[in-house]
């Protein structure tokens, strides 16, 4: 499934955000990153970063406190 | 140097005037720039007054409620203000300045040093106020590798070719 997995709990903004970046750069085109994160604001975040950026965002859901979020690397 | 840092599918650009010094208000620049960074945008921070240091080396940032009224702090289940006449009292400042560190690293906050880390990975451009160096006399070698040197008409060139442009 994902490619790569980041583990994003207990972080605030912006660093979710900036760590998926970080891990995305260092990816193929075509790869996904799962990201786990308890960061309510990142879904909106996560949202706006993929539109800025150009990633897909393939999916984005919540289970509990942890908020899921997969993007392919375009 | 401008284009280095959009490697990204994105085009647009982003400008930063950061002009304040304390713990809490070196946030803004840095947290928007490095996003604006990570969503491959080109960003240039300008750093003039006592926002210049931000970019010392050795970052000793400190906060004050003085004249901050709107600074509540959640304490004891409520959230706290401090009255002016106890905040003037030596070292409150700094045990506030440690309150707020604390309740950052609590939250799961990033340190100004790692957001100013961010930056400079993500190749941020970042400039000094060439005036403010003079004027509160600074040496460039006391400021992180990397930084540039520039006046207001840098600062404008870069404004004037930006989609974003903040002061903060």
């Amino acid at each position: 499934m994902a490619d790569q997995t980041l583990d994003a709990k207990g972080l605030n903004c912006p660093l979710p955000i900036i760590k998926a970046k970080k891990a995305l750069k260092g990816m193929s085109p075509g790869e996904v990153l799962a990201i786990e994160s308890t960061d309510p604001g990142s879904v909106a975040d996560f949202a706006a970063f993929c539109r800025q950026t150009g990633n897909e965002l393939v999916s984005s859901e919540q289970s509990g406190d942890i908020y899921n979020f997969e993007i392919k690397k375009t | 140097m401008l284009d280095k840092a959009n490697e990204g599918s994105n085009s647009k650009s982003m400008s930063i005037i950061a002009t304040k010094g304390t713990l809490d208000w070196a946030y803004p620049p840095f947290i928007l720039g490095t996003t604006a960074a990570a969503m491959d945008m080109k960003v240039t921070m300008f750093f003039t007054f006592y926002g210049l240091g931000l970019l010392k080396k050795e970052l000793n940032l400190k906060m004050s409620t003085l004249g901050n009224p709107a600074m509540e702090m959640p304490m004891f289940g409520m959230h706290m203000a401090m009255p002016n006449i106890i905040g003037g009292f030596p070292g409150v400042d700094k045990g506030v300045t440690m309150m707020m560190k604390n309740l950052m690293a609590k939250k799961g906050i990033a340190s100004i040093e790692d957001l100013r880390e961010a930056a400079v990975e993500s190749d941020v451009r970042l400039i000094a106020c060439q005036m403010t160096l003079d004027l509160f006399e600074i040496k460039d070698t006391d400021l992180i590798d990397g930084v540039e040197i520039g006046g207001a008409a840098t600062a404008i060139e870069v404004a004037a070719n930006s989609d974003i442009n903040y002061y903060m």
